[in-house]
């Protein structure tokens, strides 16, 4: 029985369940739901969810430990020198499963019989033919100890699959039994249903931690693997940046932190006077009309994806700077350069600057204004002696998570600043930062076995604990500093 | 010391009017308008890029939703369409694409005879060159399609070649031509008076939604299909998992959460999660979903639990901030009738935080759908020109999805791809405003103000 039909026959199982259960409840009272402890239909929850529970929770389990079992039993019956390291190992589990997985496929297709499958020798039937007529095209020549493994694992993926049907039906069918008869009014049905829901709310608002979790695992893990390939100091203090997939690369990361920066000051350069004094206009000066109608098209910037503002980059900043500035000044050819990145960047980080400093612009009490402008000071003396202070370690905050947003941002400095690492202060150079490496070296073909490929774990490492530190800081800053007014 | 030489000597102000604003009061004022100044330079500023930005992608992505056709009458052959004369399917397969353009190629050379249209300097396979390289293919499947159109003369309508198709739009020109090396201007010239006849046409491009993917050399045949249908197959499963996970998380954590270090521990990692960079998550999505737990690469399935890893902390946000909009007054009625906790929130809290999840729900779907960067990791900037099937086998297939088809049609060589490109985002952004737009409206009906 397929996994789906199991599932299928479980969900059945469960809405027979429900409304057992729920008969019985009202069956016990003759009718009158009054006398129950709970509405009845928390008995049938209670009798679907005691159908569920066991039934899934064993499914899973099963679906994850066969496996394992089954090749740990396969691969002790296979010669010595097929399962010498661990690489070999994999190969030749591998190939046992496609060949099983092919002759599933032949039998489905009705190519061959299953009791032929099972008796099948290599010296006999071209193997390697049989199976591609059915659609599963092998490398090379199917070997003997690989056929008999491959037929091991059938039967035994066979009887596996009949236990675990066996398994599961046995304990749903109990679980409904026990659903059932547990129907009783006195029993407290609703809250033992509630618990299994709050059970369900707590996983779910575990997940964040499980992807922070998952997140810091999967990097961790292969940076360690790079440093065991690549020594930390050559990594941290090297000024090169020229991997080679032939081997002997040199990769320091310091001109990919150099270019990411730079681009990351040019585009705080740009974001923050035009954020900043937007803001301002808009929390101080502007009436309620324009207001309304321009805080949200500043806002539309936010919404629009970054790929955009590459393609934006790549076709009409890049060659409009390359033409009116790096030419005739002759600091450059390229179209792609950090101050094309770093220009495009300040634009998307213009409306996350402006809507945060708005917002805390606004929280200044209204006291401290009038105060200001009652003893004699010009509207815009008031906003920079009085109103700025005030609200200086949320903007600070809101540029420093500006800041972290440039560094990590990917799409626009993928199509818009170069691939090119370089050390150099010139800003129409074509420079390179830290997630264009990472997009280059994990794009295509990759082999992690190679430094190449995992020192993209170990840029992104960098990356993650750069972006984190500074948002960190951000909170800690505004908490820190922030006024309390009544 | 005295009292007076303390007070130190009296500063001699000139007398002077209130009415007129001293040399001071005029700096200050000056300064003031500066101020404001500053402020509308940066509000314009910020306005005009927009507008210069969006103004670029259409001037430049309008065009793609335009299409060079050429139509003439095509006489199908029996002889090298069918050698063995049988309509036997699988000989009629044996035919491939060159044997048909071949038969385009002398079809389209005829009827410029017949027609009496000639051109100095443009030699026969010049003139097939007209054609684009994808029509043969859609030909020779319209044949096995249907074998009995072999030896009838249909009239057919297909593609021109990228540069006929950019020169009716103009990107091409004869000066550009001169230093081209697939087309010159005498065949521009002579498209011009296919132009004047009536053969070449422009017409509204059915294909760019529904193609899939073309190779290099055949841009006007490439197609958003495979990336539309990847997107939505990714949206649609972003929000069959997001949104009960999301909710859920919002409701443990709004209504029933103890003040511990585990809730600390949620809270401090929803916020990060916000912040961290959307390739960060491609990193989890290549080493947990694709190398640890083997699912298929460039699946839509890795791209949508990515994805919906990236949204949650969005969702999460908007959700929680609707459920705390409703007042408290609601709970304690409930509870108050003898409601449990949990219908207090199910029956009554929930209902009424309804239209804020939704709307929350529709802008994280809105920033899931133009999210680029994380897809490029687990490989779904693969060159992908089949269809993925229908759900749910269709989620493990290789698709691509329309941000990264932008993203993949913009690193290429040929600016006809840009051209498709810009049209491609038009197509997003237009997406994007509807989702918005159904945000903003769903808001506006059914906001309440407690």
């Amino acid at each position: 029985m397929s996994v789906l039909m199991l599932l299928a026959a479980i969900a059945v199982l469960a809405i027979a369940a429900f409304f057992l259960a729920r008969q019985r409840a009202l069956a016990s009272t003759q009718g009158n739901p009054r006398l129950l402890h709970s509405l009845p239909g928390y008995y049938g929850w209670y009798g679907a969810i005691s159908v569920l529970a066991p039934a899934l929770a064993a499914l899973i389990l099963w679906l994850i430990v066969q496996p394992m079992v089954l090749e740990a039993r396969i691969s002790a019956t296979l010669p010595a020198d097929l399962v010498a390291d661990a690489t070999t190992a994999e190969l030749t589990m591998a190939d046992v499963r496609r060949v099983a997985g092919g002759l599933d496929t032949a039998i489905a297709s009705g190519a061959i019989s299953e009791t032929d499958a099972q008796a099948l020798v290599t010296g006999a039937t071209d193997i390697r033919a049989l199976l591609a007529k059915s659609g599963v095209a092998l490398a090379a020549e199917v070997s003997p100890e690989v056929l008999t493994a491959a037929q091991d694992y059938r039967t035994q993926a066979h009887w596996g699959a009949a236990g675990r049907t066996a398994l599961i039906l046995v304990l749903a069918v109990l679980g409904l039994f026990w659903g059932v008869t547990r129907a009783q009014p006195e029993f407290r049905a609703r809250n033992q249903v509630e618990r299994v829901i709050l059970a369900l709310l707590i996983a779910a608002s575990s997940i964040a931690v499980l992807t922070t979790v998952g997140i810091v695992w999967s990097m961790v893990s292969e940076t360690f693997d790079f440093f065991s390939k690549y020594p930390y100091q050559d990594f941290f203090f090297s000024l090169t940046w020229s991997p080679n997939f032939r081997g002997g690369s040199d990769l320091g990361i310091i001109p990919l932190i150099w270019g990411t920066l730079y681009i990351t000051l040019i585009s705080m350069l740009v974001a923050v006077p035009i954020g900043l004094f937007a803001a301002i206009y808009l929390a101080e000066y502007a009436s309620r009309r324009v207001r309304n109608w321009v805080k949200p098209l500043i806002e539309v910037i936010a919404g629009i994806p970054t790929v955009v503002f590459g393609i934006f980059a790549l076709v009409t900043v890049g060659p409009a700077l390359r033409d009116w500035f790096a030419e005739p000044m002759g600091l450059g050819n390229s179209g792609s350069s950090v101050m094309t990145a770093g220009i495009v960047i300040g634009i998307l980080n213009i409306p996350f600057i402006s809507s945060l400093s708005d917002d805390i612009i606004n929280a200044v009490p209204q006291t401290l204004r009038d105060g200001s402008l009652g003893l004699g000071a010009t509207k815009s003396e008031t906003v920079r002696q009085v109103i700025l202070p005030a609200a200086l370690p949320g903007i600070v905050g809101a540029i420093l998570m500006a800041a972290s947003r440039a560094i990590g941002e990917t799409m626009i400095v993928v199509l818009g600043a170069g691939a090119a690492a370089k050390l150099s202060l010139n800003p129409f150079d074509a420079m390179t930062t830290m997630t264009v490496k990472i997009v280059g070296q994990l794009t295509g073909d990759t082999d992690f076995a190679s430094p190449e490929t995992l020192v993209a774990f170990a840029l992104g490492m960098t990356l993650f604990v750069i972006t984190l530190g500074l948002n960190i800081f951000a909170l800690w800053i505004v908490r820190k500093y922030r006024e309390q007014y009544e | 010391m005295t009292d007076i030489s303390a007070a130190g000597p009296a500063r001699h102000r000139p007398r002077q009017s209130i009415l007129t604003a001293s040399a001071n009061m005029k700096r200050r004022n000056a300064a003031e308008v500066r101020f404001k100044l500053y402020g509308l330079i940066a509000i314009s500023l910020s306005l005009a890029m927009l507008a210069t930005m969006l103004f670029t992608i259409f001037r430049d992505g309008v065009s793609s939703f335009r299409q060079a056709t050429l139509s003439f009458p095509v006489e199908l052959s029996a002889e090298t369409l069918d050698p063995t004369g049988n309509r036997n399917p699988e000989d009629l397969r044996k035919v491939t694409t060159v044997g048909y353009q071949k038969v385009l190629s002398q079809a389209f050379v005829a009827e410029l005879q017949a027609r009496g249209i000639t051109q100095d300097g443009v030699s026969d396979k010049q003139i097939g060159d007209l054609i684009s390289r994808d029509a043969a293919g859609t030909l020779r499947a319209q044949v096995l399609a249907n074998p009995d159109l072999i030896g009838t003369t249909i009239d057919a309508t297909i593609l021109a070649a990228g540069r006929v198709d950019g020169f009716l739009k103009g990107r091409v020109t004869f000066e550009t031509a001169v230093r081209d090396n697939q087309i010159n201007p005498d065949q521009l010239r002579l498209v011009e008076q296919l132009r004047d006849a009536g053969i070449v046409q422009s017409s509204f491009n059915w294909g760019f939604f529904t193609n899939p993917d073309a190779s290099d050399q055949r841009p006007e045949a490439a197609g958003l299909g495979v990336a539309l249908l990847g997107s939505a197959y990714m949206m649609l499963m972003v929000l069959v998992m997001c949104v009960p996970v999301g909710v859920a998380a919002s409701i443990y954590l709004e209504e029933f959460a103890p003040k511990n270090r585990w809730t600390d521990a949620i809270e401090v990692n929803i916020s990060n999660l916000a912040a961290v960079p959307s390739i960060v998550f491609g990193i989890l999505g290549l080493a947990i979903f694709i190398n640890f737990a083997g699912m298929p690469q460039s699946s839509t399935l890795v791209g949508a639990l990515v994805i919906s890893l990236m949204t949650l902390p969005t969702i999460i946000i908007a959700t929680r901030a609707s459920i705390r909009a409703v007042p408290p007054s609601i709970r304690d009625a409930a509870l108050g009738v003898g409601a449990s906790k949990m219908q207090t929130v199910f029956h009554h809290v929930l209902p009424l935080a309804m239209p804020g999840i939704l709307t929350g729900t529709i802008l994280g779907l809105a920033t899931a759908l133009g999210e680029t960067a994380p897809l490029l990791l687990i490989g779904m900037v693969a060159f992908v020109d089949n269809y993925p099937s229908a759900p749910p086998e269709g989620f493990l297939d290789p698709a691509t999805a329309l941000p990264v088809q932008v993203f993949s049609w913009a690193s290429r060589a040929d600016p006809a791809f840009i051209e498709r490109s810009n049209g491609a985002i038009i197509v997003l952004l237009v997406f994007l405003v509807i989702m918005n737009v159904a945000a903003i409206l769903l808001r506006r009906r059914f906001e309440r103000r407690w």
